[in-house]
């Protein structure tokens, strides 16, 4: 055989590419997989999830040095921040994990190759490298995890300088004295969270009238409250008309959503964060016939195919939440697909993490969702102030809600704003793919002291008979 | 575009069957009209071929689940072409639409309280790779849920006890183990169906059966005699049954009673001759039968007996073909059965036993001759049928038989 013929060709190695080729591999498929960028891991590694919380977690640090550790009886003289030691510092956790991947590839024989992969027709891909030279793939199957880009803002134009993308908030060279945030989604909060605990005055503009959008409205509120408290400044229901660079920084013009005088603000760096969009640039999808839709995601079946018979999609650039844990597993389903196994992901049991801190993570059903849907369902919740771990940690800040049927106590919806929220909420996701009530969830054992003792008092609460509250 | 595949209409009366096999897996691509799956009904299993040409995007109703007419059994992908690749089975949460999660795998009717629950994701795809239906595996888990350990259990016990497992088992275990003692195996519609039927027919008539011989030696003689004229011009065998249909049809004119039925409180006299002929077939014993037998030349009803047994042993009768039928011969001779009692089929009043030839001394003008012979049993209806016309009836048989040109004069 050839080593240019493949069961399988990947394009892209993000969180969705690498998982999909592992597996395939793992199940005997011949799969290469196709990026671009020099190191693998996509977005997610390179510049994502992994950098942002390394540095969530060095500014957590900095921040409990600078505030917490006297309470702890910790003295110390002056505390510095080295902001290069620390950009130091995750780029060599994200050079780990990248290199990680390639290993994995090595251990699972998966071929990898470095450029851009081109759809030319149905079995046929391109890896056009950046000097131009390409090499011609044949593949039985291409499976498209191509990711997902920065959304841009009209007015706006990223310089990655003083105007920013995610990419460039993870690696600017000194503290901001003022930061603007455009967008209170995850990342503005996660990044916004990073520069305030390092120094930056951080104000975040938001369209919507609340933050954490689609996220349930009492958590996004909690939320609110915490990070406020934290030196987080919000302008909720404002639009950011433009944003220039000037001698001095960033001149930030907005006006109210609904309409208002304009307003300025004069920031030292803005950060554009309003969402992600599918990347689809030089796929080649048009020649090779791919639909997409409205909002340019690659349009696939309930079987993860394109339009386009041996073309599959996941991950960011098809419909459905953009989170690399989503992309997972659906690399995983389609990689067993395609070696004739059934393979699923179950949308409704997907959590979502916001890595400030405290944590805020859910799964399931919002009260929202729950109301507009006429579901009758009850409420459990609990306060970490009362969780004896909390008390010992001094997290006291933040909930646990459960939110289950009302008639048959089946968990519909799990939320949390708390310490480790994002470890929190697996126990709620594994509740839900197993249809369990809140009573299982109360009648689990649950380790003491434990920040889960307080995802247990939540669902006795349910009852209405929580033992700590 | 997503087509639907709907149970089609089974026939008069019939609303119901049960998804026997389905021939393609998700993922599979399909030609239009190319079989999808096979459906169980009371009567017969028919196929039922895909809509449109495409790929079969979703199976709904998995093996085992029962389905009413215009009920949905899956989709397809419109559209053609071929993979190479097999993608199977991923699939589609019971009821589609609404209540996706909430919905765990195809069960219209909910055996159990977990019938409501989801499929952990573990069952959820053994149980579609394996093409089993959830509702029918009995769940240990909280609240009677399936778990993992469930359904191996259950495909251990489903399939044919094979070699013990390679880590298995101390040698000498003897059963426990080794084989499994008994195996429970859900009854197919077809048997359900026909013991259900049978068991009727010994609840409301008022059943008894009267005994005859039949001395075959003319019937012998005269299939030996035109045997290859036969089946030259007729392209088909000339066998015992043709003469025994006809026979039937000399003496149901003479004694009516026996080709009647009873409805309520009145006597339904059957002036048309349709003559179920039991055969088997691999689902099981059915009767197709044959129209208007009165009016059918002999190769005409050796071909449809013909045409019968090729399309009962490929399950492709239709149910039309086997509903109707006015009088039923049925010949346990071909299993080598000497002598028995058959079951009416109701709401007929009669049915014919036919039995294996066998020589026999017999006295015939006083001396001992070795005759081919054949017993012949009438089951009949004792509210309708008197024994002097059922013995009247088996008689006139016995002679039309041992004198076939009586046939042909209708003697």
């Amino acid at each position: 055989m050839s080593d240019t013929a493949f069961d399988l060709v990947v394009i892209g190695s993000g969180p969705g590419g690498y998982v999909a080729a592992i597996r395939a591999a793992q199940l005997g498929l011949r799969t290469a997989c196709v990026e671009k960028r020099g190191p693998l891991g996509g977005t997610c590694l390179n510049v994502g999830c992994i950098p942002s919380k390394a540095l969530l977690h060095s500014s957590h640090h900095f921040a409990m040095a600078g505030q917490e550790f006297a309470e702890h009886g910790i003295a110390f003289g002056k505390l510095d921040l080295d902001l290069a030691a620390m950009m130091a510092r995750k780029e060599k956790v994200v050079d780990e994990l990248t290199k990680g991947i390639a290993f994995l590839f090595k251990k699972n024989k998966v071929t990898h190759f470095t450029g851009l992969g081109r759809i030319d027709a149905p079995g046929k891909v391109a890896v056009v490298e950046e000097g131009g030279k390409e090499t011609a793939l044949t593949a039985k199957n291409i499976v498209i995890a191509s990711g997902s880009d920065v959304a841009p803002l009209p007015g706006v134009a990223i310089d990655e300088k003083k105007i920013l993308s995610s990419t460039g908030a993870l690696s600017l060279p000194k503290v901001p004295k003022r930061l603007a945030v455009i967008g209170a989604g995850v990342i503005g909060l996660e990044l916004g969270s990073v520069w305030r605990r390092l120094g930056a005055e951080v104000t975040v503009f938001e369209y919507l009238d609340r933050i954490l959008m689609p996220m349930d409205g009492e958590l996004a509120k909690g939320a609110k409250k915490i990070l406020t408290k934290q030196g987080l400044q919000f302008e909720l229901g404002v639009k950011v008309t433009a944003a220039k660079a000037t001698k001095q920084g960033v001149e930030i013009a907005f006006e109210a959503a609904k309409g208002g005088d304009a307003k300025t603000l004069v920031a030292d760096a803005v950060l554009v964060a309003i969402g992600r969009v599918p990347y689809t640039e030089g796929l080649g999808l048009e020649k090779a016939g791919v639909a997409t839709d409205a909002k340019g995601r690659v349009e696939i079946d309930a079987h993860f195919q394109t339009n386009v018979k041996g073309i599959y999609a996941i991950g960011d650039v098809v419909r459905g939440a953009m989170l690399a844990h989503k992309a997972e597993d659906e690399g995983i389903a389609v990689a067993e697909i395609l070696a004739g196994q059934a393979g699923h992901v179950n949308y409704d049991a997907i959590p979502g993490v916001v890595y400030t801190w405290p944590e805020i993570a859910a799964v399931g059903k919002t009260e929202e969702e729950l109301k507009a849907a006429g579901v009758a369902y009850k409420t459990g919740k609990f306060p970490f102030q009362a969780n004896s771990r909390g008390r010992t940690s001094g997290d006291l800040e933040g909930f646990v809600k459960i939110l289950a049927d009302e008639k048959t106590d089946r968990v519909l919806g799990v939320h949390i704003i708390g310490p480790a929220a994002g470890e929190l909420i697996g126990e709620a996701g594994l509740a839900l793919e197993f249809g369990a009530s809140a009573e299982d969830i109360a009648r689990t054992c649950h380790a003491h002291p434990g920040y889960g003792e307080a995802v247990k008092e939540a669902a006795l609460a349910v009852e209405g008979r929580a033992i700590h509250a | 575009m997503a087509k639907e595949i709907i149970v089609p209409v089974l026939g008069e009366s019939v609303t119901e069957a049960t998804v026997a096999q389905w021939f393609k897996a998700v993922g599979d691509t399909v030609a239009a009209d190319e079989p999808l799956l096979e459906l169980e009904t009371d009567k017969v299993t028919l196929e039922v071929p895909a809509p449109v040409a495409g790929q079969l995007s979703e199976i709904v109703a998995a093996n085992g689940v029962d389905v009413e007419v215009g009920a949905l059994l899956g989709r397809i992908e419109e559209g053609n072409g071929a993979t190479a690749q097999k993608p199977a089975a991923k699939a589609a949460p019971a009821t589609p639409a609404k209540a996706a999660p909430a919905t765990p795998a195809p069960a219209p009717k909910p055996a159990a309280l977990a019938a409501d629950l989801p499929l952990a994701p573990a069952v959820r795809k053994l149980v579609e790779e394996q093409g089993l239906n959830p509702a029918a595996i009995p769940g240990t888990g909280k609240d009677g849920r399936l778990t993992k350990e469930d359904v191996l259990r259950h495909l251990e016990g489903g399939q044919a006890p094979s070699a013990p497992a390679a880590e298995a088992a101390p040698v000498e275990t003897r059963g426990v183990e080794a084989a499994p003692r008994e195996e429970r195996v859900r009854m197919s519609r077809l048997r359900k169906r026909v013991a259900e039927r049978l068991k009727e027919a010994q609840n409301t008539a008022a059943m008894l059966t009267t005994f005859n011989e039949v001395d075959m030696s003319a019937l012998k003689r005269a299939r030996t005699q035109y045997r290859d004229s036969f089946e030259k011009k007729h392209g088909v065998r000339l066998g015992y049954m043709s003469f025994f249909v006809k026979a039937a049809i000399v003496a149901l004119k003479e004694i009516p009673e026996v080709n009647a039925q009873i409805e309520g409180e009145e006597i339904v006299y059957k002036n048309h001759y349709d003559i179920g002929v039991a055969v088997g077939s691999p689902q099981g014993l059915v009767v197709p039968v044959l129209r208007d037998a009165d009016r059918l030349g002999f190769a005409e009803v050796e071909k449809e007996i013909g045409a019968f047994g090729a399309r009962a042993r490929d399950g492709k009768l239709t149910m039309e073909e086997l509903t109707g039928g006015t009088f039923t011969i049925s010949n346990g001779g071909v299993f080598g059965s000497l002598l028995s009692t058959p079951i009416l089929n109701p709401p007929q009043s009669a049915i014919l036993g036919m039995h294996k030839i066998q020589d026999r001394p017999v006295a015939i003008d006083g001396k001992v001759e070795v005759r081919p012979m054949m017993y012949l049993a009438l089951s009949y209806d004792h509210r309708l049928v008197d024994g002097r016309e059922a013995v009247t009836f088996l008689v006139r048989l016995k002679e039309c038989i041992e004198d076939p040109e009586r046939i042909l004069l209708d003697l």
